[in-house]
């Protein structure tokens, strides 16, 4: 038994927390990059550049790239051969939120109680999703969501007869809902199948896959693709201002469902696509 | 080429804009977002003033990051304005000016807007480091309990902003 102090996963997630805010991943600076490329529009491929200075400016001037840092949400892969000592497991998780928030100067974005709406003032608690897995490390992965975003999210509770065209026409109904409010260009993730609950927590998790990356299914893969340029082609562009480029990426994650079923969750994300992870 | 503007701002000089335009405001706006809308909401409700003079004035949906020192703000990009709808046509009709966001408004908020010679303005979304250049000056005039959502008095140099909605009601969202 591998023993891991949960005060490691407080200063890992602290970190974390302090660096996804300020810099995006390699994979979407390039998508940006490339999204500026294939603009044919002058006001979109304008917004696109100053997206891009957006982010050096974030960098190099320790600015977050948007003033919403998000709900921190987590996902923790437990080896099944680890055993956590020094206290609670969330009660760190947490202490490394409030600390990344606090010390990286990163907005306080959540309320203690969803109708009573009081600031916590330290940006706790996260959404924390456990898997236990084989083995003996532990793999954080953080993606603070935005919620200008994730409030144009929807989950469709298709018939098994709606198929495929089912799945097709809800992405591109959330997506076009969304529209401007969403700050495109978009990362679209989806879940398909599970039930309620998983379906959506496969969207947010495919929202933390690389946007270079398709499924390792093919159907899926040209799934994925064949949204991606039906999106592209609703002409709601950056910012929602008209353009090519409504969305970086479609990614999709699949689960095996009940036989009345086909659940579909599409959890839109913003340019602003932060995540990262590491293992302990 | 972009308009330069200066708020506040007169409702004949909000008149001359169309929706399309590119325009650089500079002055003095307000931020307000959610819970500082249902607090201007309940003092209108029970007869007390507003924290500031809406009159002509911009209000910015924006709460920010917090500064470093030595940093005026912190990031400071445009929050969804549609959550404003609900509070947005009486302000409208008290007299207020312009409104700076992100994304669609509601039929009441089109109407309003018309109704009032108001203009609403988009700036782009999710460039909070970018935009948090323009702004020079940055005091918390009211609810400040509310933290992020208080309202603050921004001062502002050629903030960049695009008409969504002008003051005919066209909207460059719809076009």
């Amino acid at each position: 038994m591998r023993e891991i102090n949960v005060s490691e996963i407080t200063n890992k997630i602290k970190n974390m927390c302090i660096s996804v805010n300020l810099d995006l991943s390699d994979d979407m600076k390039s998508a940006l990059k490339q999204a500026e490329q294939e603009e044919s529009s002058t006001l979109g491929k304008h917004i696109l550049r100053q997206l891009d200075k957006n982010l050096e400016i974030a960098s190099s001037e320790s600015i977050p790239i948007c003033q919403d840092t998000g709900m921190a949400v987590i996902f923790l892969e437990i080896g099944q051969d680890v055993h956590l000592t020094g206290g609670s497991l969330e009660a760190a998780v947490n202490e490394g939120v409030r600390q990344g928030y606090v010390e990286g100067y990163l907005r306080k974005s959540v309320v203690d109680d969803p109708l009573i709406r009081k600031n916590t003032g330290d940006n706790t608690p996260a959404v924390i999703h456990e898997k236990i897995v084989d083995g003996d490390k532990v793999k954080i992965t953080l993606a603070p969501k935005g919620f200008g975003s994730e409030n144009m999210s929807r989950i469709f509770m298709l018939k098994p007869a709606e198929g495929i065209e089912g799945v097709k026409n809800a992405v591109l109904t959330a997506v076009k809902d969304a529209g401007p409010n969403a700050c495109p260009p978009m990362v679209v993730g989806v879940g398909i199948g599970g039930d309620f609950e998983k379906s959506a927590i496969m969207a947010k998790q495919a929202l933390t896959r690389r946007v270079d990356k398709h499924s390792d299914i093919q159907y899926v893969a040209e799934l994925e693709k064949e949204l991606k340029d039906k999106i592209n082609s609703t002409g709601i562009g950056p910012g929602g201002l008209g353009g090519d480029v409504t969305c970086l990426a479609v990614n999709i994650n699949t689960y095996p469902t009940h036989i009345a079923g086909l659940p579909v969750a599409v959890n839109i994300c913003c340019h602003v696509n932060r995540h990262i992870s590491c293992i302990v | 080429m972009e308009i330069k503007l200066t708020s506040p701002i007169e409702k004949s000089r909000l008149s001359e804009l169309k929706a399309g335009d590119m325009v650089s405001i500079s002055g003095t706006i307000y931020t307000a977002r959610d819970a500082a809308h249902k607090r201007m909401e309940e003092a209108l409700s029970s007869g007390r003033e507003l924290p500031f003079d809406i009159k002509g004035n911009i209000i910015y949906y924006m709460g920010p990051s917090p500064a470093r020192e030595g940093q005026v703000i912190g990031s400071a990009g445009p929050t969804t304005a549609s959550r404003m709808d609900k509070y947005t046509p009486r302000l409208l009709d008290l007299g207020l000016g312009a409104m700076i966001g992100k994304g669609k408004r509601s039929p009441e908020v089109h109407e309003a807007i018309i109704r009032n010679g108001a203009v609403y303005f988009a700036a782009i979304g999710g460039a909070g480091a970018l935009l948090s250049k323009c702004i020079k000056a940055c005091e918390v005039i009211a609810y400040e309990d509310l933290g992020t959502e208080a309202i603050r008095k921004l001062t502002i140099e050629d903030f960049p902003c695009i008409v969504v909605i002008d003051s005919t009601g066209e909207d460059l969202y719809l076009k």
